[in-house]
């Protein structure tokens, strides 16, 4: 087990070496951060001497070289418009970020798989088909959209809800939480709720089909037939066999969260590095672009990694190849 | 929970009188199933009964109505099939048209069940112990370490070697007839009165069915359980069974002790599936063979079902559609048969 962690960590390395190369690569292309940082009236001499001071004047490989070594140690330079290592700044808003995602992971797992499974029971039930059409207005209608029509429901005409930031954070050790203030709270429902409504729909109408297929199996027919209660035959019984590839999709979906946020970030003015992000490429912030790239990539790997161990504790099956191979087929 | 907490309660349900009464006991099943273009009787009038500790056979061809019969014995029939007509008895008391949660609490019970495909009968991510103990635990008034013990048990007693070790098995690391041994195991969970064992060899090698077949009777012998044995060989219902009703079309053809009927087929449609079982000794150039295939339940004729391939076809069968008429110790659908028809003969 782990030789096989440290394997699939020495992909990850890799995984984000390319990452890291094709959004540097990228960059180069966005527009000249010089531009931005000494204004309309500097004299090109100013402008070498800037490109230099910054190492913009080196060919491109060295640039990278230098970039991936310094990435190693956790170095990522200074960004280019705050001034600031890019480093504090990513640390500054990753846990907005983090909270966020989180949040909306949370409300679309423990709304959307007790959805999928009550549909997937009750297939021909009025609630289950008035719950399937709902969720056909999750699945398409765009994020922004979504956002826009919280805010203006909840925060203009209800007023009950704040439209934009944070609320009050408080710091526990390096991390910001809005988790324990009641305005952080408060600011933290609209946009969860705006990032989750897609993944919530979506695990729903996955957990449903399963359902829909697992309850056809001959091994529930047989539990019936043992006269188990309904109960566990539901929830014991079927639900864990649909587990397996809807962890594959959550894994994949929370990735995609982190991604996501920038749209939602950007709606609700949320301080996370979605919104950091979008500010960087308009100032051709490079180092805060790839850095932030590299930690998206990380994150992706991590959270594979995680739903690849999660297979093992799920389904015994995997684990047949260690251990239980003596008592095979006897 | 003693009797003495539970004054003995006169239920107002319909029970029959207990002497010498059948275990269960099916009077006129029908089942249906709603078409968009109409409904299919699937099970036409069917009725029989099995008596305590006794195997009964039921064979017929597939779509015969073998499987259906079984289902809805358990209440298990898939929608949107449905029970349309008849009674069902278990013990005396009527079972067919209990609430999903009573009938809940017979089938594993009073009813055990076995099925097909051993292979899949068993959910992959649970240990066979935990399956085990699970359904023990539902009917039998037993802690985990008991259920455990129980459990323990019975998989020794279906011949499962190194039951200790093997419970925490899952149901991958068994062979098919191990499989289908941990399936006969749950059935037994809570000493049923009787087995509803659907075709529980037909997944199976050859070998292994015999094993499967003499494992089942010992069984049922020792618990003096008795068994609903659906299958469509005849080889195993003569091993095994006590009396066998042979089915077709939804419909009972011919129902009778196992020795009586295959010795003595009466229904044509008996005679030509005894016709078409290989025996060793006897030297034959060609199986003989039904001409034609058993109608789709749209197209069911009228009279006797079986009458546009019976060899002796009368203008009777074709209109009038025969009941079971005794026959000494069998009962035949059939006309030739009827009082009247010999008369007239």
């Amino acid at each position: 087990m782990a030789a096989y962690i440290l394997r699939r960590l020495m992909q990850a390395v890799i995984v984000m070496l390319a990452v890291g190369f094709i959004a540097f690569g990228m960059f180069n292309f966005v527009g000249d951060p010089v531009t931005n940082f000494i204004g309309q009236d500097a004299t090109p001499e100013d402008h070498e001497r800037m490109r230099a001071a910054l190492g913009l004047d080196q060919p491109f490989y060295v640039q990278y070289a230098r970039f991936a070594a310094n990435a190693a140690q956790g170095e990522f330079g200074t960004s280019y418009r705050l001034g600031m290592k890019v480093s504090a700044v990513l640390a500054e808003r990753l846990p907005a970020t983090l909270e966020l995602v989180f949040a909306a992971a949370a409300i679309s797992i423990l709304v959307g798989v007790p959805l999928g499974v009550y549909t997937g029971i009750h297939r021909y039930g009025l609630l289950s088909r008035a719950f399937l059409t709902f969720s056909l207005v999750g699945i398409s209608l765009p994020t922004f959209l979504i956002g826009i029509l919280l805010i203006l429901v909840f925060s203009v005409i209800l007023g009950w809800l704040p439209s934009f930031g944070r609320g009050q954070v408080v710091p526990v050790g390096w991390w910001s939480t809005g988790y324990l203030t009641q305005s952080g709270l408060r600011s933290l429902i609209l946009p969860a709720i705006t990032l989750g409504l897609f993944q919530t729909t979506l695990i729903m109408r996955l957990v449903r089909a399963e359902m829909l297929e697992v309850l056809r199996t001959d091994y529930i027919k047989f539990a019936r037939a043992r006269g188990l209660t309904e109960r566990a035959i539901n929830f014991g019984h079927a639900l864990k066999n649909t587990m397996v590839p809807v962890i594959t999709i959550m894994g994949l979906q929370i990735g995609g969260l982190i991604a996501f946020a920038i749209i939602t970030e950007t709606v609700f003015q949320w301080p996370g590095m979605g919104l950091l992000f979008l500010q960087a490429i308009q100032y051709a912030d490079v180092p805060v672009m790839s850095c932030y790239l590299i930690l998206v990539a990380m994150m992706f790997v991590l959270i594979n990694l995680a739903v690849d161990l999660l297979y093992y504790a799920v389904d015994p099956r995997l684990r047949a190849d260690r251990g239980a191979v003596r008592g095979r087929q006897v | 929970m003693s009797a003495m907490d539970h004054p003995t309660v006169i239920l107002p349900r319909e029970t029959r009188p207990r002497a010498n009464q059948p275990l269960l006991q099916v009077e006129n099943l029908v089942v249906e199933f709603p078409t968009r273009r109409g409904v299919l009787r699937a099970i036409d009038d069917v009725s029989f009964h099995i008596d305590p500790g006794e195997v009964l056979g039921v064979v017929g061809e597939s779509g015969a109505g073998k499987s259906l019969t079984g289902a809805s014995i358990i209440g298990l029939l898939e929608p949107p099939g449905r029970i349309a007509g008849g009674r069902i008895f278990l013990d005396g008391s009527r079972i067919d048209d209990l609430p999903p949660e009573k009938l809940r609490r017979i089938r594993g019970k009073q009813i055990g069940a076995i099925f097909q495909d051993p292979l899949t009968s068993l959910n992959p991510l649970y240990s066979v112990g935990r399956q085990l103990v699970e359904t023990i635990t539902t009917h039998l008034d037993m802690n985990q370490a008991e259920a455990r013990r129980r459990a323990i048990d019975l998989l020794a007693e279906v011949g499962i070697p190194a039951p200790e070790r093997r419970i925490d098995h899952y149901p991958h690391q068994f062979s098919g007839g191990m499989r289908q041994r941990v399936v006969i195991a749950l059935a037994l969970c809570a000493n049923p009165r009787l087995i509803i064992a659907d075709e529980p060899t037909t997944a199976l090698d050859v070998s292994i069915q015999a094993q499967i077949i003499a494992l089942l009777k010992r069984l049922c012998r020792d618990h003096g359980t008795a068994v609903m044995l659906i299958t469509h060989d005849m080889g195993v219902i003569a091993e095994t069974a006590d009396r066998v009703a042979v089915m077709y079309a939804g419909r009972i053809a011919e129902v009778g002790p196992v020795r009586q009927v295959i010795k003595h087929a009466l229904h044509p449609y008996t005679v030509g599936l005894m016709g078409s079982i290989p025996s060793v000794g006897v030297d034959r150039a060609r199986l003989a063979q039904i001409d034609g295939a058993m109608p789709r339940l749209n197209a069911i004729p009228e009279g006797c079902a079986f009458n546009p391939r019976c060899p002796k076809v009368f203008d009777r069968c074709r209109v009038e559609r025969p009941d079971l008429i005794p026959q000494g110790p069998t009962a035949v659908s059939c006309w030739l048969y009827d009082r009247k028809e010999a008369r007239r003969g």
